[in-house]
């Protein structure tokens, strides 16, 4: 059959597709040191200001969020992204990186149309479906 | 002038380029084409202090540098026909609002380098402006901002993504002898092949090109061995195969003569994903380096197909294919005695 | 042990999300939408404590975690009751994160311009 006579099917053998296996152990890596490092930052913590295990991971994440928006602010995350895939945008710092490069980007257009106004742009479903399932289930859930 | 065939505009009396200037940014300056243009920045704001108002200053900066070499003052100039990737055309519009001239805005996003300048040669073959002018830019930041995502948030591209050219070119067309000449230009019709992916736009604009290339050869009743080098605009790695594959398909093997300004504008190493895009991608290499060897005689006559995505955000959030247009124009160098077109 | 066990369980998680995106070429906001909402699900059943508990950080980092820190903030005893209550306890540890990458991000774009 002909490229043209049948164009949306024979055009995926022009279209290289992801390298699956690559992708995946990069995200895998990489997403898997952030943890460690944050689980890292959890005990450090917990051992030094005597919290309870689940504030100290509260904290942990906290600080690997800040961490992610001054990547972002040096205009590195994204290449860093680039690189690790969902091994850095499917973490917490992920969120941040949302908030930080919409944040930064939209700063041409004033504080508050432009830096208020589209902070949520990139990352407002993410925090926005977590609220509405969670309050909705907080309401019922037995 | 005469139409021949269904798409296709023939210049018999002699429509010139008489000056083409370009501007670009950090990374094409740095790539193998780097020393044909004309102005180059250091810094992807150009001085600015926002995006736009870096691309305005790139195209303000070809703009200016073309008449400058063309010896021609802005009052002079009958039209500036001009083009650009942000909404609402605002790039020239505002450099437009600088110009003593009068202004017709065009968009056809990165095919648009090609339409200006046909266009500006069927004005100036009709009698309607003596000089016209005719400039278009892109900007990789302004267009990743406003068709994609802020340029700081991390995402994975696929190897498929162009890469947005940063920069402006401006040609001055006019009935004064000059270096080259414009000889046909064929306005292709917008093509849809029903892609949806607005990070494969090589697969979504070949189709498109392959259409104005070959009504091209039928209404002239060329072959691709007509002429020098078939240049494509920002087919890149991806289109560009496909785009040879297709006309190969109709009986045309331009793979020869074939080449596609958003490979030739950056590195192999250079981290561009597929290649370059842009309006100002196929501006920058006609402008600055195809004319260029055009003058050394390395190519006699050029076809330039500059490609357009026409995406919307809009119309692509809501699941619409993106449809693709792509404007010709065969220019050859004026120093020899122009041969006829078959 | 508690690294290698964040190290597995995060770098899943990614590895996981990854595939998401590459092979069910979802967006990634989608991808990272139903990690939310998945973590919150498993918040609210108390499986995603049992998680937390064996793999630590590798449990609280991925987005999941932050569908975690909301249920969490509605889990506790005794539990919030009605509009008003339940709709602040969601943000009792969830809205520490909120507030402070919002604030951040603001901080941010006050000192910095996007470098491209």
């Amino acid at each position: 059959m002909g490229l043209k006579a049948n164009y949306l099917r024979e055009v995926k053998a022009f279209q290289p597709s992801p390298p699956y296996a690559a992708n995946a152990i990069k995200a895998f890596l990489v997403g898997g040191a952030l943890c460690t490092l944050a689980q890292w930052l959890a005990e450090w913590h917990s051992r030094l200001f005597a919290v309870s295990p689940f504030a100290a991971q509260l904290w942990a994440v906290t600080v690997m969020s800040g961490l992610a928006i001054v990547l972002t602010a040096a205009g590195k995350y994204d290449d860093f992204s680039q690189f690790a895939g969902a091994g850095a945008m499917m973490l917490m710092t992920g969120l941040a990186n949302a908030l930080a490069s919409a944040a930064i980007e939209h700063r041409s257009e004033g504080w508050t149309a432009g830096v208020a106004g589209q902070m949520l742009k990139a990352g407002g479903a993410t925090i926005l479906y977590g609220i509405i399932v969670a309050y909705v289930l907080g309401l019922f859930w037995p | 002038m005469k139409r021949v065939g269904k798409q296709t505009w023939v210049f018999d009396e002699d429509i010139y380029i008489r000056a083409a200037a370009t501007a670009v940014g950090p990374l094409e300056a740095d790539g193998p084409l780097g020393g044909y243009f004309d102005i180059w920045h250091r810094d992807l704001y150009c001085g600015e202090e926002t995006w736009e108002l870096a691309e305005r200053r790139l195209m303000s900066e070809a703009v200016a540098r073309c008449l400058q070499k063309a010896g021609v003052s802005a009052h002079d100039v009958d039209l500036f026909l001009a083009g650009d990737l942000l909404n609402q055309n605002a790039t020239s519009n505002y450099v437009a609002r600088e110009l003593p001239i009068p202004f017709l805005c065009l968009f056809g996003a990165c095919s648009t380098s090609m339409q200006t300048l046909a266009a500006a040669a069927a004005f100036v073959a009709g009698g309607l402006a003596d000089t016209a002018l005719v400039a278009t830019s892109s900007h990789n930041a302004t267009a990743e901002r406003q068709f994609r995502y802020p340029t700081e948030l991390g995402v994975q591209k696929p190897k498929t993504a162009t890469f947005t050219v940063t920069g402006a070119g401006a040609a001055l067309v006019g009935r004064t002898p000059g270096r080259w000449r414009i000889r046909a230009a064929t306005i292709g019709k917008v093509i849809d092949a029903g892609l949806t992916n607005p990070l494969d736009m090589g697969a979504a604009m070949a189709p498109a090109a392959a259409d104005t290339i070959e009504q091209h050869f039928r209404d002239l009743g060329t072959s691709p061995s007509d002429y020098d080098l078939i240049v494509t605009g920002d087919l890149s790695r991806v289109g560009s195969v496909i785009v040879r594959e297709l006309l190969a398909e109709s009986g045309y093997d331009i793979s020869d003569v074939y080449n596609d300004c958003g490979l030739m504008i950056y590195r192999p190493d250079q981290k561009v994903f597929a290649g370059g895009s842009g309006c100002a991608c196929s501006a920058v290499v006609t402008y600055g380096y195809l004319f260029h060897e055009l003058d050394r005689g390395t190519f006699h006559r050029l076809f330039v197909v500059a490609t357009g995505a026409l995406l919307s955000q809009t119309m692509v959030q809501q699941k619409q294919s993106i449809p693709a247009v792509a404007h010709g124009v065969v220019i050859e160098a004026a120093k020899q005695e122009p041969d006829s077109l078959p | 042990m508690e690294y290698v066990r964040a190290f597995l369980a995060g770098g899943l998680l990614c590895a996981l999300a990854q595939l998401a995106l590459d092979r069910g070429k979802w967006t990634s906001a989608d991808v990272a939408s139903v990690l939310v909402i998945l973590g919150v699900l498993l918040g609210f059943s108390g499986v995603y404590d049992r998680f937390v508990a064996w793999a630590g950080a590798g449990a609280t980092m991925p987005l999941s975690g932050f569908g975690y820190f909301l249920a969490k903030g509605v889990m506790v005893e005794p539990r919030p009751d009605g509009l008003v209550e339940t709709g602040a306890a969601v943000f009792r540890f969830a809205g520490a994160l909120f507030a402070f990458i919002v604030a951040g991000s603001f901080f941010a774009s006050l000192i910095c311009k996007p470098k491209g």
